[in-house]
């Protein structure tokens, strides 16, 4: 299924188009957008070739909602075909409104239910270090399903292992309703996480956040979304 | 030496040829196994425990997830559902507890409906031991293989272990009938059934379900009709005996824990045998009415 061309930025818009099925430009609204490039573009060690090499990074999408930003960047780097996102949604299509392991090459986990990804995330980190494996861990979650006490389970765990092969990173566009008083970031801080908050639309700021050394504990990088900008679609 | 013990260490002792092998706690049981960088014990979060042993077989380890059975089963039952079957991943579970083994304890620490709730998930290949000497060869079996299995642990043991072996054996061969009795149950059924003329097929091996085994038994005797003894929520197998038999005019009737209303009382697990007609007077007065 892995095509040999390359696709880049700039592609986006059209694959994002082929989903969407309109002229609307809802990909600059998707909020994980620039946060998912920056990581296949420039941190993850992964590609198609490698999708079953017990050595490549792990990116785990627990925000599983909302994937045409995920599935656009996986066709861009080779992935899945582009053609594929034509029927994404259909009976026998591989693309659903949450993606699913099985039948995506490239896709970590199947997820849609929220709270998952964190708690699978410490468990292949924990597992690669066990393996001696230097491979890093990346899972994205959205600020509103840190509602989810599974994910604190999941922080509180992660802190006290140490776990230095694990990122996660909070897509944070504010969307919980009850919010997080004092910051998303305060809730790893106090478990012994390292942590970094950063525009979410900002690429370098990502990637100097994502690359930031945090030796014996884990990293957040919370990537605010601003409303503001949201809106300007 | 409890059932519990013999399978910590068994899975002690593949650890030492296994590299696969890694273990999940909650707290509960961390004294029965020896400190180890692949014994991880998350503290009392289930649903993390359950996670993190989907994750262990994302990275290609053989997870082995244990607690107590509701906090094994119900209180992180989506994550079993998600972290283990959507992800297409394997995993070998392990409950103590079973459905009331320490009754003084209440409600909360009792799970007649796990093996129910697991009949709802496809893939999941379930044990439930009637002895100690049948769990080191339960475990070995599902630490070797890939899949999703489930093991249910108890305190309750018959005086003698059977040989391990996928389905039914045959402990007993009459012609007016059939008793299955499954994991520890098997001696109350065999007292409840002395002098009367009905086969008694014992099973340690749950699912997948032996129906051929089943039907084999059917066509050695006269009369296809079946009570199905089970130490869980009562009814749990009745479906795959009627599935098995769907072919043949049968008749059917489950013992187990009762379903139609929650039991609020303490006492031993004895006790509770009575109330839900489990020991081996309450099982005899069912053989009797079904067949005399």
């Amino acid at each position: 299924m892995a095509v040999a061309s390359e696709l880049g930025y700039a592609d986006i818009p059209a694959l994002f188009q082929r989903m969407t099925g309109d002229e609307k430009h809802e990909w600059a609204a998707a909020s994980t957008l620039h946060v998912l490039w920056v990581l296949y573009d420039r941190v993850l060690d992964v590609s198609p070739d490698r999708a079953d090499d017990p050595d490549r990074d792990r990116f785990l999408l627990s925000k599983g909602h909302g994937p045409m930003a995920y599935y656009a960047v996986l066709a861009a780097k080779g992935f899945i075909e582009p053609s594929t996102l034509d029927s994404w949604t259909e009976f026998d299509s591989p693309l659903g409104q949450h993606p699913d392991r099985v039948l995506v090459p490239g896709v970590e986990i199947g997820s849609g239910s929220l709270g998952h990804g964190m708690p699978i995330g410490v468990g292949v980190a924990v597992g690669l270090r066990l393996q001696g494996r230097t491979s890093r861990v990346v899972v994205l979650v959205g600020d509103a399903e840190l509602d989810e006490g599974s994910n604190h389970e999941a922080i509180a765990l992660a802190g006290r292992l140490g776990l230095d092969n694990f990122t996660v990173v909070v897509v944070d566009n504010e969307s919980g309703t009850h919010g997080w008083p004092g910051g998303v970031a305060a809730r790893f801080a106090v478990e012994g996480w390292e942590t970094s908050t950063v525009d979410g639309r900002d690429e370098d700021a990502l990637y100097s956040a994502f690359t930031t050394g945090h030796v014996g504990r884990p990293l957040a990088v919370v990537a605010r979304i601003s409303a503001d900008r949201e809106e300007n679609r | 030496m409890n059932m519990r013990q013999v399978f910590a260490d068994t899975v002690q002792d593949v650890m030492t040829s296994d590299p696969r092998v890694v273990v999940v706690l909650a707290e509960i049981s961390r004294d029965a196994f020896r400190p180890s960088p692949r014994v991880v014990n998350v503290g009392i979060r289930e649903q993390a425990m359950v996670g993190v042993g989907g994750g262990l077989a994302l990275s290609g380890l053989r997870p082995v997830v244990h607690s107590y059975a509701p906090f094994l089963v119900e209180r992180p039952f989506e994550q079993i559902k998600l972290d283990f079957g959507h992800q297409d991943v394997g995993g070998v579970f392990v409950s103590i507890g079973g459905s009331y083994d320490d009754p003084a304890w209440g409600r909360t620490h009792q799970a007649p409906g796990d093996v129910a709730l697991f009949d709802t998930l496809p893939g999941w290949r379930i044990f439930v031991p009637g002895h100690p000497g049948e769990v080191a060869d339960i475990v070995r079996g599902a630490l070797a293989a890939d899949d999703r299995v489930y093991i249910r642990l108890s305190l309750r043991e018959n005086s003698v272990a059977y040989p391990v072996i996928e389905g039914f054996t045959e402990v007993r061969r009459g012609r007016a009938g059939i008793v299955i009795a499954v994991g520890p149950v098997l001696d109350s059924v065999l007292a409840a059934t002395e002098g009367v003329d009905v086969t008694v097929l014992y099973a340690t091996s749950v699912r997948p379900f032996d129906g051929e085994g089943l039907r084999a038994a059917v066509a050695r005797g006269q009369r296809a009709d079946v009570l199905l003894v089970e130490p869980y929520l009562e009814g749990t197998s009745a479906w795959l005996v009627d599935e098995a038999l769907a072919d043949v005019p049968h008749r059917l009737r489950a013992l187990g824990v009762r379903r139609d209303a929650e039991l609020r009382a303490y006492g031993t697990a004895e006790d509770h045998d009575s109330a839900h007609d489990l020991d081996v007077l309450g099982i005899a007065a069912a053989v009797r009415r079904m067949f005399r």
